[in-house]
């Protein structure tokens, strides 16, 4: 293996509830909900009314733009509703599952006999496309473009975040006929990033790929930092990405021929009962993964970084293979006691004007408050801290709020995603709430160049 | 606790859009959040957020500034008893020395905050936003750069031209080019040029009856010794140190500046780097003027590099006032280029220019004008970096 990569600024943010390496399966799901919402920029054209009987990967709606781009059900049922919000804009498809789930036959197939347009065809009818994401602007990949190389990270460095050595087990063939796929998507090379650590043969012994090792605080598991360390994005370039669990998603399409949306989720937070591993499937009710909730609890879907509030009754994002359950924070805090002059030995901070610096093994369990107000630039120095890019992140962000396009592509907005901002984020002593602003750069950039 | 915070609801309403002090919302507005940290959970990005934010901030910077305000208070005493020829002895009249500064510097700070704060709070009203915790530093920092004779009224004038021109024009605070309390300095020493420099103004000589200045007594700083050429009345390194000199309230003493230092570089909040920039700078300077003094025989220029640090306001300024945040340099490479103009600058402008016997102020100013200029050079280093990446690949 190559020499390890490492990535020395970050940050690794210490929480309690952690989930314990148990899998345990959860009920069936009886209601399933995909969300268009979930994927970035969609416009979707719904395909199916409430009433209409589904298999499992039959298309639910379509990306109005590239009507190729099918999303699919990831169960058999009936459709029980479209959720509308303002503007009529469909926030989920809603399908009441049978107990026993009948699939759409893709047929089976090794992929490394099959060419490229093959393979894309499958995907795409399969439901399985949308997995895939692309770098610039963080969206779905198109299937008309080919990109010149294809990361996988193979381990999630963020705060509470799934072992994917756990997740990966017994699905090694899977995850092998997933990466087999992907390789004849790109004439470029399939790029493995594997934490130092890693013990997992599924990973250390994958073929066909170009493995790399890395070390170092979170976000070295980000495949953004990965593809900056490895191959940086330069302007025109294209880069591809998937998630393990979806490489595996991938894999058992071509292998059984069907659309299998199963996944992997590590249930955590300082406020989950009963932090562990379930095996569970795309838009499943997170309920069924956590129970009832008391108090004032923030259930995300996703880590606490980058995930999405969905509420106790919401559904799994398509993309996360984590649910976080935070303290709702949205009472005044005292200065003395717990605001800003408090001497904070339950603080997290990256700052050491608290003392838990000292403090290296504590685990903490912050609540959502935004501790402090929101404020102009003041500190320097703070984000480029934790953010391990041959970018300056604060000039990137004012380009962006200054809507100097130019200035943007300059400053290396091609190759982040808003995820790389979760971090300076969170450090932020003027609160900004960088990841948006990195989002409106993107939608920017997209609308000017496309 | 709870007491106060049911208080805190309860007059809110009036405060709020109809109430009757509906003006003074954001007066009430920055009391309140001074006294709770406000509910509001976060809505979009990081669910978490670091504890810091920027009153504490601005807090730790205020205590790194205390060493420095309470031995200037004593030495303010120390000073004004040396030059009546009472409790020589350093050790002597601890208690007396301390009073006496502190009945001098408090009102001071009070005049500095009071107006500053005023007028923040009147440009909050108008501009409708929130009350920003910067002035909370710029405040302190006013009172600590003055001579002690300053009359209050014009600590109030410059208060007010820093806060109006020097910040809230530009839009508050982040917003500003250069430091707001050097701007305070340096309008009061272009405006009242014999209240802020000479030798009349450092040591404060007000006798009572049965008290006389002693013979001899000059109430120069070291530094308008060494202006004046009376080289061999420079303070000692030692003492200089420690701080046992006449100058502004609060910048004599480099070991309390050096607390402060400490208190800054640990906690991450002042840059290190800045600060380690500006002593090399100041310290190739001196070097070089150590090396050319006897060729030209100049006495001034022979002044150790050490000593040549622990003089005047070169501590101070590194400590508190070039490292900014805001009007310093941003990126990394910038602030060593930034720390080490500083340092080079002030010294350079020390001992070269007869007209201003301490060049600290007028170095940091320059410098802060030039920080954009530099983070420019050093963010488009990065470009063509990445520009040149993306030739390479193509080729």
């Amino acid at each position: 293996m190559s020499n390890t990569i490492r990535i020395r600024k970050g940050l690794d943010i210490r929480l309690k509830g952690e989930a314990e390496k148990v899998l345990v399966q959860a009920d069936p799901a009886k209601v399933i909900a995909i969300k268009p919402t979930d994927f970035h920029g969609l416009v979707p054209k719904v395909l199916v009314k409430p009433g209409d009987k589904v298999k499992a990967g039959t298309p639910l709606f379509a990306d109005k733009y590239n009507e190729r781009v099918l999303y699919t059900s990831p169960v058999s049922g009936e459709v029980a509703d479209v959720l509308r919000g303002e503007k009529r804009k469909v926030l989920e498809v809603r399908i009441l599952a049978d107990a026993q789930t009948n699939y759409e036959d893709f047929g089976t197939g090794d992929p490394s006999t099959m060419n490229r347009e093959t393979i894309i065809q499958k995907l795409l009818k399969s439901g399985a496309w949308p997995v895939i994401t692309q770098r610039p602007y963080d969206i779905v990949a198109n299937p008309a473009q080919e990109p010149k190389a294809i990361f996988v990270s193979a381990f999630d460095s963020a705060p509470l975040a799934p072992d994917l050595d756990l997740v990966v087990r017994n699905h090694g063939a899977d995850f092998q006929t997933g990466l087999d796929a992907l390789a004849k998507l790109t004439k470029g090379k399939v790029h493995l990033g594997v934490s130092d650590k890693t013990a997992a043969r599924e990973f250390l012994d994958a073929k066909g790929v170009t493995r790399h090792s890395f070390s170092g605080p979170h976000p070295a598991g980000n495949v953004g930092v990965q593809i900056h360390a490895i191959s940086p994005i330069n302007k025109g370039d294209l880069v591809w990405t998937v998630s393990v669990q979806d490489v595996i998603l991938i894999g058992r399409l071509f292998r059984q021929g069907r659309f299998d949306a199963s996944r992997t989720i590590a249930v955590t937070g300082s406020e989950a009962r009963n932090p562990k591993y379930v095996r569970t499937m795309i838009g499943a009710p997170v309920k069924d993964l956590i129970g009832s909730v008391e108090g004032k609890v923030r259930v995300v879907s996703g880590n606490c970084l980058t995930g999405n509030t969905v509420g106790a009754d919401g559904f799994l994002g398509f993309y996360h293979g984590q649910v976080t359950l935070l303290p709702e924070g949205d009472t005044p805090k005292f200065f003395i006691t717990d605001g800003w002059a408090t001497p904070g030995f339950n603080t997290f901070s990256a700052n050491r004007s608290f003392p838990t610096w000292l403090m290296p093994g504590k685990k903490f369990a912050p609540d959502t408050n935004q501790n402090g107000e929101e404020r102009a630039f003041v500190m320097s120095g703070q984000y480029e801290q934790v953010f391990p890019f041959d970018i300056y992140p604060v000039h990137l962000l004012k380009a962006i709020l200054a809507n100097d396009i130019e200035q943007m592509e300059k400053l290396g907005l091609y190759e982040v995603a808003p995820e790389d901002f979760a971090l300076c984020e969170f450090v932020c002593t003027s609160k900004i709430n960088s990841q948006s602003i990195v989002r409106a750069g993107l939608d920017a950039l997209k609308k000017e160049t496309t | 606790m709870k007491a106060l915070r049911n208080l805190v609801d309860k007059v809110k309403p009036t405060f709020a859009k109809g109430g009757k002090l509906e003006k003074l919302h954001w007066v009430f507005d920055g009391l309140e959040t001074f006294l709770f940290t406000p509910g509001h959970a976060t809505e979009k990005g990081a669910h978490i957020r670091d504890g810091i934010d920027l009153k504490r901030t601005m807090s730790i910077v205020i205590t790194a500034m205390l060493p420095c305000l309470l031995f200037g208070m004593w030495n303010v005493g120390n000073q004004h008893f040396l030059a009546l020829g009472q409790f020589v002895e350093l050790g002597d009249g601890f208690w007396d020395k301390f009073i006496f500064g502190a009945i001098k510097v408090l009102p001071i700070v009070v005049v500095s905050y009071g107006v500053g704060l005023g007028i923040e709070f009147l440009f909050t009203s108008i501009k409708g936003h929130p009350i920003q915790e910067g002035y909370l530093v710029s405040g302190m920092l006013i009172p600590l750069v003055m001579p002690v004779d300053t009359p209050l009224w014009m600590v109030a004038v410059g208060a007010a031209f820093a806060v109006v021109i020097g910040k809230e024009v530009f839009g508050g605070t982040g917003m500003n080019v250069v430091n707001v309390a050097l701007t305070a300095r340096a309008f009061l020493f272009f405006a009242y040029p014999t209240m802020m420099s000479g030798d009349k103004v450092w040591v404060n000589t007000s006798v009572e009856e049965g008290q006389k200045v002693v013979d001899g007594f000059s109430g120069a700083t070291s530094l308008g010794h060494a202006a004046s050429g009376a080289i061999d009345k420079v303070t000692p390194m030692m003492q200089s140190f420690w701080g046992f000199e006449a100058g502004s309230i609060g910048e004599t003493s480099a070991f309390a500046c050096l607390i402060g230092a400490a208190i800054l570089i640990v906690t991450g909040i002042g840059s290190w780097r800045i600060m380690l920039a500006t002593v090399l700078g100041g310290s190739a300077m001196a070097a070089l003027f150590n090396w050319v003094g006897p060729q030209v025989g100049n006495a001034y220029m022979q002044i150790p590099v050490l000593h040549q640090l622990m003089l005047g306001s070169f501590m101070f300024g590194m400590v508190f006032m070039a490292t900014d945040t805001v009007t310093a340099a941003q990126t990394d490479t910038g602030k060593w280029i930034y720390g080490f103009l500083i340092g080079a600058m002030a010294i350079l402008i020390r001992v070269v220019n007869p007209a201003y016997p301490e060049g600290m102020m007028l170095a940091i100013l320059f410098m802060n004008v030039m920080a954009p200029l530099i983070d420019h050079y050093v963010v488009q280093a990065n470009i063509k970096r990445r520009m040149k990446r993306a030739a390479l690949q193509t080729a």
